[in-house]
């Protein structure tokens, strides 16, 4: 194997004006090598992946290519250095045609104008190497999503790529999609290009890397050789035992399990979550453990009717409730903390008042105003008890860290009084500090007789506060651990058992 | 505890109204008479009260358009409706209906059904609204005409006129009726929950989502509200005239609204809206005018002064230009930091 | 297999030669070629207007300056012309150069400080009418040798047909439109930005500069169909061309172009641009219909043909 590093970044730091995203990283990728860049949601994978390809530009560090430093400013200097990037969401134009995208910028052109017959004859030509035969005058959407990133693919490597990074490549591909695309991989490794592969399915990292760098909280964590990383060592970096200190299983003990508060049966919807099941008691936390993309959150999200479900049904409080949207759940009496805060969760012009009260003024009706003075109280209330740092409650929440915006939208629900909290990733992105106090809250809110499902990727968290633990894999739950059982090891060996 | 938000509102307050006071101060200086107000047959004259009054059908207009541009749209077609309105209700006076609460009802439920479709087409049909109001902005005037026959319909009914001509408690009524329309929204939006839900679609469409708000209801609910605003202007305005013209009843007021709401400080991506601050951008176009003719500058230049306004009240809310200027200041300062070292030094 | 991208474009055509069979069937000296040229050299310099909005429109902006800058140039020609004795082929280029940069900067405003294009350009729109009536509020006769001339230009074909230099302009400035839409790398660049502008930028496309350029191109086509509104009306006066965007931007929708950006075709905008024409002549002709139908026909079809393409995106080909 050829040995020599093509691409090299030491000591990548970025640090945004909420968070530091990336701390003195190292990445070293050979030629001919496929390597895997692994890391849960937030750990700072796409934040790398964006300074390698010039969307961002780094605060401090050397990025080499070829030995050589460079400074890419947009994604075009990257890519005519050498460096193409395929998203998973392809960012390719759908209203072209598949050779109009293939040559989009640098068509060949006769007397000035654009020569359509040799784009489209090169296009056709150039898709043959990648065992696609179709007709490329057609408009991109007309093709699949796994067309679709081949075509990104052979559009990156035919600008003369050193090096090819796919985001999350095979996210939406059946498997025998995923096979034509691995061998199309390992054609291009063949040719000297190195590639990093970003992905969050084991399977497809064992079959195809050579190498693997896991990072996790905007940290390296390591590099290793695929061969000589067992699946549960490989769990275990990107979950990570930090927090140690948090790491006795000490879940809420007043738990009084009668009848569930909420039974869950069968939920699922169509290509999301095979039907699963979900008992949840009064002052009890059921954790969701399991990879990103196993189905954590699409549970959540069909318990609160922010998606539609297919099929099953839900008890709550001893009712059957109809839950076709959130407005239901939040009328029985549910509240959700969605993972993506910034984009699901506040509402960044607005006062962090404003923010906590919503939920409760919907739960009310439009017609039930609350009052401007108990609109005070309540964020007086919150800031206090929840500890936010923040010297006025008429600040826009966007102005607050992600520990401080995580704990108003948290106020927010405790103002609904729900009897149920589902929290998505409560401590995903927010520094260390905050993370302890969140988990303390989670405690402290169980104590006082609320139900939790906590979705979390921190295996110690969740070892931490859980009196039960469901474990799912590719979007099914596939264990469910009790007390004594629950331990990171037990929970890693769901994950990864096969 | 509470400086810091007393300071963060009365920015936002601070510009619409210095902006209104200036004009103002500018006025009073170059035409003492300005200020001057006269009790006469029960009511008020004066220069002030003109403004107020010629400043009544934009600051009704920009009332509703504020809602809109809350929700991250606009209405562009609020002066074909104020024209439909007009028209509707030109055309029931002239079938000798008689009963005044009849005719005002009748303008305002073709407003209301203006305001149904483009809530529909924004709401439920997901149409950009500028490409869904534009819809009604062509084919409104059209509709207008079509109730009028072409013709420019005059009619003569002294309760009507009163929209337009008349005063109450010395005011004019077309001035009393903004008023009313402002309490009446801002109690709607204020002392109720809409408010909040409305900046809440604006500012977050997904996050509102989550929380369970139905985004399509409160479109409609804007677009609607801003239709019956656009109804009662174009009444105003056909009962200002006695007669309904299809054609140029409020022509390019929605322009004026959009940048009476602008100038009040709004965004147009949504979010926050204040009605004050929209009526103090309606009253400083009004007043901008005004100053214009008091100054002596011959009126042709209106529209190009308005149009210099506009473009600089634009680039002072885009951030990109605030640190642009922010950047000149700072280089001003160093550089006079820095010869004052030089003059040390030397 | 008709490709699902040519739908919007062959309604149109149908729709064209519907209205006109229709009309031709109703009414004698309707199916002549001389109705049909009249429809261009009456609409010439709405057809190069749309052309120009088209490119905006593609690109997902929207250019409300259109109808503004035309009566701007039509004063600004009126006034040099007349007052000043400048020979229009002097005038011409100079009012295209600052036409042209007129519309860069408002396309340099719109990338460069973030701003939405229909406030922008609605600025423009409020400027370019301000500074037509500071320059003069009456209505301007140009009396020159080369305006009769020119407008006493042109030919005839079959059937009484005549093709004017009207007529022969806006037919050039289409054929350049359709070459540079879909034969130069340009056309490209705006239809990828109307489809995805994020997508764009990273697979390389200079958006600054094709953003300028789009709105450079409608200012000048919109300053041309000025000039061409001038040579009908032998006057500049700057409340001419009210509304005129209204109707470019129906026009170009009619057309097929997708509001939203990324999918239509030039010619299209022609055909926009002639049932519009085709609506106006078959009113005149009835003589009982009165002109009000022509805009509620217009809101009509643009809801018709807007509700098309919302059906067309929201059913997605698998």
């Amino acid at each position: 194997m050829n040995s020599t590093p093509v691409l090299q970044l030491k000591g990548i730091h970025k640090i945004f004006p909420s968070v530091h995203a990336l701390k003195g990283v190292n990445f070293t990728l050979r030629a001919g090598e496929i390597h895997a860049l692994l890391g849960e949601n937030g750990a700072g994978k796409s934040t790398l992946i964006k300074v390698m390809t010039g969307v961002y530009q780094r605060d401090s560090g050397d990025i080499l290519l070829d030995g050589q430093p460079i400074f890419p400013n947009n994604t075009g200097d990257a890519q005519a250095l050498g460096v193409s990037t395929v998203y998973q969401e392809v960012n390719l134009l759908p209203n072209l045609t598949v050779a109009q995208n293939i040559y989009l910028g640098r068509e060949p052109r006769r007397f000035g104008l654009i020569n359509w017959g040799k784009v489209n004859r090169d296009a056709q030509e150039l898709l043959k190497g990648y065992d696609l035969d179709i007709d490329v005058t057609l408009p991109l959407s007309s093709y699949s999503i796994a067309v679709q990133q081949l075509i990104a693919i052979a559009r990156g490597v035919d600008m003369s790529a050193k090096v090819l990074i796919l985001d999350e490549p095979t996210a939406s591909l059946d498997a025998d999609e995923v096979q034509s695309l691995f061998r199309i991989m390992r054609d291009l490794k063949a040719r000297g290009i190195g590639i990093v592969f970003v992905t969050h399915f084991l399977d497809q990292v064992y079959a195809v890397c050579d190498r693997i760098t896991i990072l996790r909280n905007a940290q390296l964590v390591g590099e290793f050789e695929t061969a000589t990383l067992s699946r549960s060592e490989l769990i275990g970096h990107m979950l990570g035992k930090e927090l140690a200190a948090l790491g006795d299983h000490k879940p809420p003990t007043n738990s009084e399990c009668g009848d569930a508060l909420l039974n869950v049966q069968g939920i699922g919807r169509n290509a999301t979550l095979s039907p699963t099941d979900l008992q949840v008691c009064k002052g009890e936390v059921v954790g969701l453990a399991g990879l990103l993309g196993s189905g954590r959150t699409e549970l959540c999200r069909l318990i609160f009717g922010v998606d539609k479900k297919h099929n099953g049904s839900i008890t709550f409080n001893g009712k059957t409730v109809n839950v076709n949207s959130p407005r239901d759940a939040i009328t029985a009496g549910m509240g959700l903390c969605p993972e993506d805060r910034k984009h699901d969760g506040i509402l960044g012009q607005l006062s962090i008042r404003e923010n906590m009260i919503l939920a409760r003024q919907i739960k009310q009706g439009w017609w039930k105003f609350i009052s401007r003075k108990e609109q005070e109280e309540i964020a007086n209330r919150y800031v206090k008890e929840l500890s936010i740092a923040t010297s006025d409650i008429e600040k826009p929440i966007e102005q607050l860290s992600g520990g401080n915006q995580q704990k108003v939208i948290l106020a927010r629900w405790l103002a609904a009084n729900p009897s149920l909290l589902i929290l998505d990733e409560p401590t995903r992105g927010i520094d260390i500090g905050a993370h302890a106090e969140i988990i303390r809250l989670i405690r402290k809110l169980c104590d006082q007789g609320l139900a939790l499902v906590v979705a979390s990727s921190e295996l110690e968290e969740l070892v931490a506060f859980s009196n039960k633990v469901i474990v799912l894999r590719d979007r099914q739950k596939v264990a469910e651990l009790e007390d004594g059982d629950i331990n990171p090891q037990r929970i890693m060996q769901a994950i990864a058992s096969n | 505890m509470n400086t810091l938000s007393k300071n963060q509102n009365l920015r936002r307050y601070l510009w619409p109204c210095a902006g209104l006071l200036v004009l103002l101060v500018i006025n009073v200086i170059i035409a003492p008479e300005f200020f001057h107000i006269e009790f006469k047959d029960g009511r008020f004259y004066g220069s002030l009260i003109d403004v107020l009054n010629r400043a009544a059908p934009v600051a009704l207009l920009a009332i509703g358009m504020s809602l809109v541009i809350a929700t991250a749209g606009v209405d562009l077609s609020v002066g074909s409706i104020m024209a439909i309105a007009g028209a509707v209700s030109a055309y029931y006076i002239t079938k000798g209906v008689d009963n005044l609460a009849l005719i005002i009802g009748a303008g305002l439920i073709a407003g209301l059904i203006a305001g149904i479709v483009n809530g529909f087409l924004v709401g439920y049909m997901s149409i950009q609204p500028i490409v869904a109001t534009l819809i009604l902005m062509v084919a409104g005037r059209g509709i207008a005409q079509l109730v009028n026959e072409g013709q420019i319909v005059t009619f003569d009914h002294s309760g009507f006129a009163f929209l337009g001509t008349g005063s109450f408690l010395g005011l004019p009524f077309p001035v009393v009726l903004v008023i009313i329309t402002f309490a009446i929204v801002q109690l709607l939006t204020r002392r109720t929950a809409l408010g909040l839900y409305i900046e809440a679609v604006g500012a977050n469409p997904s996050a509102s989502h989550y929380m369970g708000l139905n985004a399509k209801a409160i479109k409609m609910s804007v677009y609607c509200v801003a239709a019956l605003c656009a109804a009662l202007a174009g009444m105003i305005a056909a009962a200002d005239i006695r007669g309904s013209d299809a054609n140029n009843a409020g022509l390019w007021l929605e322009l004026d609204a959009i940048l009476a709401v602008v100038i009040g400080g709004a965004s147009l991506m949504g979010g926050r809206f204040s009605i004050f601050l929209a009526i103090i951008g309606a009253l400083i176009i009004q007043t901008l005018t005004v100053t214009i003719i008091l100054s002596g500058i011959p009126p042709k230049f209106n529209l190009l002064i308005k149009a210099s306004a506009i473009i600089v009240v634009l680039l002072l809310q885009s951030p990109l230009f605030q640190k642009q200027l922010a950047q000149l200041k700072f280089r001003k300062a160093t550089s006079v930091t820095n010869t004052a070292k030089e003059a040390k030094n030397a | 297999m008709l490709n699902r991208k040519f739908i919007p474009l062959a309604v149109t055509c149908c729709l064209f030669f519907l209205l006109f069979g229709i009309g031709s069937i109703q009414f004698d000296g309707f199916g002549t070629p001389r109705v049909f040229f009249n429809l261009l050299s009456d609409n010439a310099f709405l057809i190069i207007a749309a052309v120009g909005m088209t490119f905006v429109i593609l690109s997902g902006g929207i250019d409300l300056s259109v109808g503004a800058v035309i009566a701007l140039t039509g004063v600004v020609c009126s006034v040099l012309i007349s007052k000043y004795q400048w020979h229009p082929l002097v005038v011409f280029p100079v009012v295209l150069i600052g036409g042209t940069v007129f519309g860069a900067m408002m396309g340099a405003i719109i990338h460069y400080y973030k701003m939405q294009p229909f406030i922008v350009t609605l600025a423009g729109m409020f400027f370019a009418r301000g500074l037509a009536s500071v320059i003069s509020e009456e209505s301007i006769p140009i009396e020159h040798e080369f305006y009769n001339q020119v407008s006493a230009f042109g030919f005839e074909i079959v059937g009484e047909a005549w093709i004017g230099s009207s007529t022969i302009i806006c037919l050039m400035v289409l054929i350049v439109a359709i070459i540079a839409a879909h034969y130069t790398r340009f056309g490209g660049r705006v239809y990828a930005i109307g489809g995805d502008a994020n997508s764009s930028a990273l697979m390389g496309i200079p958006l600054a500069a094709t953003t300028i350029h789009i709105y450079a191109i409608s200012s000048f086509l919109a300053t041309l169909a000025g000039i061409v509104y001038s040579f009908y009306t032998f006057s500049g006066y700057s409340l001419a061309a009210v509304g005129v965007e209204l109707d470019a931007i129906a026009a170009v929708v009619i057309g097929g172009t997708l509001l939203t950006g990324g999918y239509g075709y030039m010619f299209g905008t022609l055909m926009g641009v002639l049932i519009m024409g085709v609506v106006q002549t078959y009113i005149s002709f009835d003589g009982t219909l009165s002109s009000w139908w022509t805009k509620i026909v217009i809101g009509g079809l643009l809801f018709c043909f807007i509700a098309l393409q919302q059906l067309l995106v929201r059913i997605k080909p698998r």
